[in-house]
């Protein structure tokens, strides 16, 4: 077995785990190439189906192809696709964009407050209705107990010290230094009351595998990532006030694989284009305490 | 073309050297970030105290985790052979527990001993841990040589001592190496200090280290995660999903499930964007179709026909740390997670415990405490499927929940059988403080017309076998007999979940037994029904419903493999024809008196 091949077992075995664990399971969906794999990978361990919801937290800054690219995929693949917001938030106009916070406070009320309470169902969730083709309200206000979220321990410090399976209390806290044992492929799959399980199938993988595997399973993928003719792309995707493209002529996973390799970034952080993990040290630790993916 | 990876963990006594190790390793292999040397040894120079190896790695660390917890960190560094991810396994015994989960994903281990001060305590645990987690290939690096002149008489009384130590518990070190991480000796070339050392110096030892020891010669292993049907999404196809661990499939290939005991064969590999496939190895993830549609649950292991097969038992003995705060007890049950099979258990008994806060085994100890390692025998609810840790050791591996935290960890070393002691002896003292009545069997059968009995409707939780339950009790109560309907059974339909056995369906058939026993006793038709009983919990409530008799009634699809039932139907289509067959049954099973009706 090649290193993509093992990295592909472990992450439908990891899948699987946790539906068979988890009653109310969701996979965040951020539309970005980590979490796009994380949906081809479920197809793999599933046979094709998708058999929980995609929730995306949708901060109203997305760059809107984006929002298109998730919409398409959702009716083509017939998924269970929910977003939740900060309503209140950007009724208020309290956003980095609009002036009134920093950009850390307005990851923390547009991502992390979002994130925390659709995933418990206290804040709206709206569902896509196929028939319709659009949102509608959902039902069901479950809290979700298991979530799996498409983080790689090689994008920055914190990451690396995830668990496949990794505990949230009531708060949505995460305590770093006294995290449980994970043998094995034995999770941690019982879970008290109150408490959620953050689920890390791509754990393990790097962002040159994530290329090789787009290009080898050919998924599709949004071509924001790709050299539209002006020499830009985006090497990592978020809010578009808060993101920006590098100067890359590379047009498809081929053209980026070799640029990873062995040409312009090969020394750089993927997240460079990222201003928000700048910002003071530590602080995506900080926010990742707070829920943040 | 893809260079091969390697996760090695380096385990040893605190200060014994194992940060130096790695510093000096990657410093060597030029591994470090550029400048990183340069920048530590300049530190240090400002802040006047002597360059060390360990602070690269702690100067690597600290930008790692920017400065948060201790955990284990990786590191890595490449040879011409292959790539290697270090785990630093933090030494402290506080830390254990990071050192076993950073241990667990290794494939080699370098224990590092401090040649002055010999081995001490958690060179003997981190000895114990590496076997328990199943790492064979360890390399043993006596360090800080120069601290006892590069003696050899030192390194050889260090290397007897713990060679017997090593022995005893069946862990056979590739090399013993003496070295001086602090000054480059037998690191990455040997050294000219110590010219009586014959063997090789560390990186030669690390590359001399095998991947993936004999996973796909030995007997196929293919524990059984879960089973699909996604009907909603249009799909009828009954998918067995898991990976292999251990040996390989092909379709057509007979195949037997344990501990249940079903046979057919393998009819295709299922996927999703997949190329056509014939078979599956150890290591895939896969899914498959069978040939006949069995019904079999989640954590059985699907073994070969033709192969000897994992074992079956429900006691044990095994190899255990422990991790928890609350001590492991006696009496208390837990959470066993073997395969993908998922059982209550609990322990019977402590045989041997290397304490924690000593270096001497501890006999008669009546618990395992926080950071044990030891050996005791653990009984299981019913039996599961299992191997032994020295014939397959993915399939021997298994971890202890206690409440919700994955608490103690260990393998299986010998099986002991199905013996169900636990119950015998419950069943034993019940029945010796069982005050009996003055009313003989014979008394009540000549006043009711009929002997007592639990009659159990079981089948696939999608029948519904509750409302036929309760027409049987009314159907004989209209006959005159003394019959009652236990209506718990609402309570185990929602119990038999996708996740196999849990806590609540064993408290729920001990009632069930317990109260099956004294309705009996009262000469009582006790109805009952449970979903997806096994061969092993009808037994459970045979044994705990005795003297009296269980009729056992089965509709569908069923687990049982041993079992017979009483009556078995397809399918119930005409509620008073089986009804009536009910009734001819207990005629039969001279429940009740032909005279009577």
């Amino acid at each position: 077995m090649s290193d993509l091949d093992k990295l592909e077992s472990q992450g439908v075995y990891i899948l699987r785990e946790a539906y068979r664990h988890f009653k109310n399971l969701a996979m965040l969906w951020s539309i970005g190439k980590d979490s796009t794999v994380l949906l081809w990978l479920a197809r793999k361990a599933f046979i094709g189906h998708v058999p929980f919801p995609l929730v995306h937290i949708d901060t109203s800054f997305k760059i809107p192809s984006m929002i298109a690219y998730r919409d398409k995929l959702a009716l083509d693949w017939e998924l269970t696709m929910i977003y939740g917001q900060n309503k209140e938030a950007l009724a208020k106009k309290q956003t980095f964009p609009d002036g009134a916070i920093d950009r850390l406070s307005c990851c923390k009320a547009l991502k992390s407050e979002a994130l925390k309470h659709t995933l418990s169902g206290e804040w709206p969730r709206y569902r896509m209705d196929h028939k319709q083709k659009k949102y509608v309200l959902d039902t069901d206000t479950e809290p979700y107990t298991g979530v799996i979220v498409g983080v790689r321990s090689d994008e920055e410090g914190t990451r690396s010290k995830e668990r496949y399976f990794s505990p949230r209390d009531q708060h949505n806290d995460w305590d770093v230094g006294d995290q449980p044992p994970e043998l094995w492929n034995q999770f941690k799959t019982d879970f008290a009351k109150g408490t959620h399980v953050r689920i890390h199938p791509l754990l393990d993988w790097t962002e040159l595998n994530i290329w090789e595997y787009i290009e080898r399973e050919n998924i599709p993928i949004t071509d924001l990532y790709f050299d539209q003719g002006e020499g830009t792309r985006y090497r990592s995707l978020g809010c578009f006030p808060c993101t920006s493209s590098v100067n890359s002529t590379a047009k498809n996973p081929k053209e980026i694989i070799e640029e990873l390799k062995s040409g312009q970034f090969a020394n750089i952080a993927e997240r460079s284009g990222r201003a928000q993990d700048k910002e003071g040290g530590g602080t995506l630790e900080t926010l990742r305490k707070d829920g943040y993916m | 073309m893809n260079r091969e990876q390697m996760n090695i963990v380096v385990v040893g006594h605190v200060d014994h050297g194992k940060s130096t190790v790695i510093g000096r390793l990657m410093a060597e292999t030029n591994a470090l970030p550029q400048g990183k040397l340069e920048q530590v040894r300049a530190h240090c120079e400002r802040n006047a105290k002597p360059f060390e190896y360990a602070f690269l790695l702690d100067a690597l660390k600290d930008e790692q985790s920017q400065g948060i917890t201790i955990d284990s960190a990786r590191c890595f560094f490449k040879t011409q052979k292959r790539n290697y991810i270090i785990i630093d396994a933090p030494g402290h015994i506080e830390f254990l527990k990071n050192m076993i989960t950073g241990a667990a994903r290794a494939q080699a281990a370098l224990l590092v001993i401090d040649a002055d001060e010999g081995v001490q305590e958690n060179s003997r645990r981190h000895g114990y841990m590496l076997s328990m987690l199943g790492i064979r290939q360890v390399g043993v690096c006596v360090n800080k040589m120069d601290l006892v002149d590069y003696s050899q008489s030192v390194f050889d009384d260090i290397c007897a001592e713990y060679q017997k130590f090593l022995q005893e518990i069946n862990v056979n070190p590739k090399a013993f190496i003496p070295i001086s991480a602090r000054e480059g000796d037998n690191m990455t070339s040997l050294s000219s200090c110590m010219p009586w050392f014959k063997g090789g110096h560390i990186l030669e030892i690390m590359d001399s280290f095998e991947k993936e020891l004999g996973i796909y010669e030995k007997e196929l292993r293919f524990p059984l995660q879960d089973i699909y049907k996604f009907t909603e999404g249009g799909d009828d196809r009954r998918i067995f999903a898991g990976r292999v661990e251990t040996g390989a499939f092909s379709v057509g290939d007979e195949v037997v499930f344990l501990p249940s005991g079903k046979k057919t064969s393998i009819k295709a590999i299922e996927g999703f964007a997949i190329e056509e496939q014939k078979g599956a190895v150890a290591g895939q993830s896969t899914s498959i179709s069978l040939d006949t549609q069995i019904y079999v649950k989640p954590g059985e292991i699907m073994c070969k026909v033709k192969d000897e097969g994992a074992q079956v038992g429900s006691r044990f003995r095994v190899n255990i740390f422990w991790l928890g705060r609350q001590p492991m007890i006696e009496q208390k049950q837990y959470k066993l997670k073997v395969g993908t099979a998922q059982i209550p258990v609990w322990l019977e008994s402590v045989e041997h415990i290397l304490d924690a806060s000593e270096l001497s085994t501890v006999k008669n100890k009546k618990k395992i405490d926080r950071h044990d390692v030891g050996d005791c025998i653990l009984q299981t609810y019913k039996p599961i499927s299992f191997d032994l840790a020295d014939k397959i050791f993915e399939t021997s591996r298994f971890v202890i929940v206690d409440d919700y935290e994955i608490a103690g960890g260990g393998t299986i070393v010998r099986n002991l059988g199905v013996e169900n002691k636990r119950l015998n002896g419950y069943i034993e003292r019940r029945d010796k403080n069982w005050e009996k009545s003055l009313i003989s069997r014979e008394r009540r059968l000549a006043r009711h017309g009929h002997v007592a009995a639990f009659v159990l409707i079981t089948g696939a939780k999608k029948i519904d076998k509750r409302s036929l339950a309760r027409k049987l009790e009314e159907k004989l109560f209209s006959y005159d007999f003394n019959t009652y309907y236990l209506g718990l059974s609402h309570d185990s339909e929602r119990l038999t979940s996708r996740t196999g056995m849990d806590r609540d369906r064993v408290g729920l058939l001990t009632q069930f037994g317990e109260l099956a026993h004294m309705f009996t006793e009262a000469g009582l038709i006790l109805i009952a029904s449970i979903s997806d009983m096994d061969d092993a919990e009808v037994e459970i409530l045979r044994t705990l419903t005795q003297p009296n008799s269980l009729v056992l009634v089965n509709i569908g699809e069923n687990l049982f493999e041993k079992e017979n039932p009483d009556l078995e139907v397809p399918l119930v289509s005409n509620e008073e024809v089986f009804l009536d067959s009910l009734v001819e049954l207990l005629k039969k099973k001279n429940v009740i008196m032909d005279y009577v009706i």
